[in-house]
């Protein structure tokens, strides 16, 4: 494993800029800022006419690292330790999970919470458990 | 307009998510990992950025949600559903899974694109592979039949 340092103010500061982006796209659209269902919804079938929206939210998201490091001159760590078959298998349960149990960490975590859904900390509670019930294995059963 | 409001809204939540630690699996797997408490290695910080994110989310949808309608759409769009069904629990369990597997949720690993990473494109291709096979079984007329009209994708 890669040891990270506790970052509590960073991470504050960057959490509440999330939740302000969640607060703005309720305020522009009306919508709640589900990353996976914003990422689901670029791919057939369409049953509405926001297509060019999502694109643009995800494109948003893409392009965050490269302003960034165009004002900063540079980015912060990112350690991906995953070999390729952790990533496809990772990535395959993320997008099927996410989608299957209508939201993921912004959808349920961040907005859903924040509107008292029951649904929402029920889904959340759940995959915070089930990720660090799969760390666990990961890192400590071998 | 609306779209390039939309572009800015992804900016910002890009930034934080940067900023905040989000965007790197290694903070991730280190606050998941509950079995590095006894040895220090355990990162807290995340707890922190769901704090903050929920903080400013509550008391900004409670404000706007007071309005008459959003700026650039006719109505709010907010699920409805209340009911503990069992893909409420199966979703979340597999995604949990694939979390703490490789350390991305949808959205860093979006961000991660941005930053050239081969394995964020990995991850990302996968994950676009898993989110439309869960759509196409959601929409098979068989299971149709048995969900109830409510949109498949609603939170």
């Amino acid at each position: 494993m890669i040891a990270t340092p506790f970052t509590p103010l960073a991470s504050l500061l960057g959490g509440a800029m999330i939740g302000l982006a969640a607060v703005l796209l309720m305020w522009a659209k009306g919508r709640i800022a589900g990353v996976s269902g914003i990422a689901a919804q670029l791919f057939p079938p369409y049953e509405d006419g926001e297509f060019a929206g999502r694109l643009a939210f995800v494109a948003g998201l893409v392009a965050a690292p490269v302003l960034v490091r165009l004002v900063t001159g540079s980015l912060p760590a990112q350690a991906i330790a995953a070999g390729p078959a952790v990533l496809i298998i990772g990535g395959l349960l993320t997008g099927f999970g996410s989608v299957w149990g209508s939201g993921c960490t912004s959808g349920h975590g961040v907005c859903g919470l924040s509107r008292l859904s029951v649904r929402s900390l029920v889904a959340t509670m759940i995959f915070m458990a089930a990720g660090m019930a799969t760390v666990f294995v990961m890192r400590h059963w071998s | 307009m609306a779209i390039l409001v939309q572009f800015a809204i992804g900016l910002i939540f890009g930034i934080g998510l940067i900023v905040s630690g989000m965007s790197n699996p290694a903070k991730v797997l280190n606050f998941l990992d509950i079995g590095g408490i006894p040895a220090g290695t355990w990162d807290a910080s995340l707890a922190f950025v769901m704090a903050g994110a929920v903080a400013v989310t509550f008391i900004g949808f409670s404000r706007v949600l007071k309005l008459a309608r959003p700026f650039f759409a006719e109505r709010f769009y907010l699920p409805t559903r209340r009911d503990i069904d069992p893909r409420i629990v199966a979703g979340p369990a597999i995604f949990g899974v694939g979390w703490g597997l490789a350390g991305f949720c949808p959205g860093p690993a979006l961000t991660a694109l941005g930053f050239g990473s081969t394995s964020a494109v990995i991850f990302v291709a996968a994950m676009c592979a898993g989110m439309v096979l869960a759509r196409f079984i959601a929409h098979l007329p068989s299971l149709t039949r048995f969900v109830t009209p409510a949109d498949p994708l609603e939170t």
